[in-house]
């Protein structure tokens, strides 16, 4: 059973399924204005919780916007935002891991600690706390995201580093007079960057569902605008009468982050990347 | 003046455990001396954990030693300035053992062999070029050869690149550490025999760390002998090793295979 699973999931058709599912959205995204039906803020009260038709295809929610619109723009901010984080927290870990991990000794130990203490707490109840400190809003929320998911990568590209130094080549390059910031670049990074953006892909999902829960509880996206946890917030008061409200939304999140999760399973099981913190 | 001297050279790897603050430390070098003349080779015979490696690793600068000074050139290579020391190591380079470990495997053979012409010579890129498919060509490789990445090189092959960019920067000492050890007997003899004439072409010297006796003897002028991290042996000239009556020397020597096992007990055989 499990080796028939592993077998599906390392498969190019899954790697390629997830792709297009990503990129068709993607697209989406990018194209939001051109796309949509309706404007996604208009309020009309006079068409509130109206049924799927030709003018509305998803219906509309308790203040008459169309629930399409307020979809598709609200995967701008969920992907949109999801990706500034990976890259963001992934280049703050690159720094950091790598010149941690490089340099060695007590610099290498605060950093390290530092990063110990921070995983020790889960990360939604610091990411919380952050936001608390902070104040709501989706600034504040990527911010305190991004403060927490770097240690991650920090931590993992410490690792990398750490075996990566001791290899012949980067003896070879001191031997060669490369200085220490042309061996950084031109033989460290090269080799622990492709492994970590497979991993990435991972986080991704978790990054997605960080924004939707803090949207949800209030204190990411602000109303007016869309986001798919805080239209679940909003669908909650009609769950009884129009539980679609909720359920496109929810079904966005999760397909999205199926995908993604599904997407870097089968990447790193090709490449035979393990995951290591 | 010698081109390499080591003066009374000390080194151990120390551990330091959570419970045992004052730690062990484990002597790997002790109290060793030697000098290296120009276009000489110097063969340091030794078995698995003598302290080999760290002397390689001391004389190249990458582990400076507890005790003891190394002098290249006259210049002690651990105290001298900035500039100095960047001078020392164009003329100080290695070939590893293990060929794969000692590329990076995401740059081609160009890129390579030009990363100590880079860091060293101001050249634009076509007199780059022309400069490494000379290298590849010297070591007996072409310049199809040249976007080659190591995943697509035999071990024998990719030794050869090792070579190239060593002597790239036309290095007075060379540190030769296990070199040909990883190598099957066919090029074992070619790249010993290449060695051998880039050391005349060039005026080379070698430091040669091995194990293999055959290997040490075909392209050594003179050998020395480790043991535990002391230099037991040093001999001028490299016959006086089969004629030694020292009991590590004597072990080392027994342990050579005769051609035949009829000859197994002969002992001397220079």
């Amino acid at each position: 059973m499990m080796t028939s699973i592993s077998k599906i999931l390392k498969s190019q058709k899954v790697i390629l399924m997830c792709s297009i599912i990503l990129g068709t959205l993607f697209i989406i995204s990018i194209f939001a204005p051109w796309i949509v039906p309706n404007d996604p803020i208009a309020v009309n009260l006079a068409y509130k919780l109206q049924s799927p038709s030709w003018d509305f295809p998803l219906g509309t929610d308790h203040l008459g916007r169309c629930n399409l619109s307020r979809i598709i723009y609200g995967s701008r901010i969920s992907l949109g935002f999801a990706m500034l984080i990976f890259i963001s927290s992934l280049l703050i870990g690159l720094i950091i891991g790598t010149f941690s991990g490089y340099k060695g000794g007590w610099i290498d130990h605060i950093l390290m600690r530092f990063c110990d203490g921070v995983m020790a707490f889960p990360s939604l109840i610091l990411i919380l706390g952050l936001v608390g400190i902070f104040g709501p809003g989706l600034p504040q929320v990527i911010l305190a995201l991004m403060l927490v998911q770097w240690v991650y990568y920090a931590r993992m590209f410490r690792g990398m580093v750490l075996s990566l130094k001791e290899q012949n080549f980067i003896a070879a390059a001191k031997i060669s007079g490369s200085s220490q910031w042309k061996i950084i670049k031109n033989h460290i990074v090269p080799n622990v960057l492709p492994p970590l953006v497979i991993m990435g892909t991972l986080e991704m999902g978790w990054a997605i569902m960080d924004i939707s829960a803090m949207s949800f509880l209030g204190l990411g996206v602000q109303p007016p605008a869309s986001e798919w946890g805080a239209m679940i917030h909003e669908g909650k008061s009609y769950i009884r009468t129009n539980p679609e409200l909720m359920l496109y939304p929810g079904l966005m999140i999760m397909v999205v982050v199926v995908t993604f999760n599904l997407l870097g399973e089968a990447l790193s099981e090709r490449f035979g990347i393990k995951r290591r913190f | 003046m010698s081109l390499l001297q080591v003066n009374e050279v000390t080194h151990s790897y120390g551990t330091r455990a959570l419970f045992n603050w004052k730690g062990h430390s484990q002597k790997v070098l002790s109290n060793i001396s030697f000098s290296l003349g120009e276009g000489t080779c110097l063969g340091m015979l030794g078995t698995s954990g003598a302290g080999k490696s760290t002397l390689g690793k001391v004389i190249l600068g990458l582990e400076r030693p507890q005790l003891g000074q190394v002098l290249f050139q006259g210049h002690d290579i651990y105290t001298a300035d900035k500039q100095t020391r960047q001078n020392i190591r164009r003329d100080l380079q290695v070939v590893f053992q293990d060929s794969y470990s000692a590329v990076n495997p995401r740059m081609s053979a160009r890129r390579i062999i030009a990363e100590p012409l880079e860091n060293y010579e101001k050249l634009t890129i076509t007199e780059m070029k022309r400069i490494v498919i000379e290298l590849l060509e010297r070591v007996g490789l072409s310049e199809g050869d040249l976007n080659k990445y190591p995943h697509q090189f035999s071990g024998g092959q990719l030794q050869r690149i090792n070579i190239a960019r060593a002597i790239a920067l036309k290095p007075k000492l060379i540190v030769l550490d296990e070199s040909v050890s990883s190598l099957d007997m066919v090029n074992q003899t070619l790249i010993l025999e290449l060695l051998r004439e880039l050391k005349e072409d060039f005026g080379l010297s070698y430091f040669f760390i091995t194990h293999d006796i055959k290997a040490a003897y075909t392209i050594s002028d003179k050998l020395g002998v480790l043991e535990k991290g002391k230099l037991v042996e040093l001999y001028d000239s490299k016959n006086q090793f089969f004629t030694s009556e020292h009991p590590v020397v004597k072990e080392m020597r027994d342990s050579i295979l005769a051609e035949h096992p009829r000859f197994r007990s002969v002992r001397t055989r220079a």
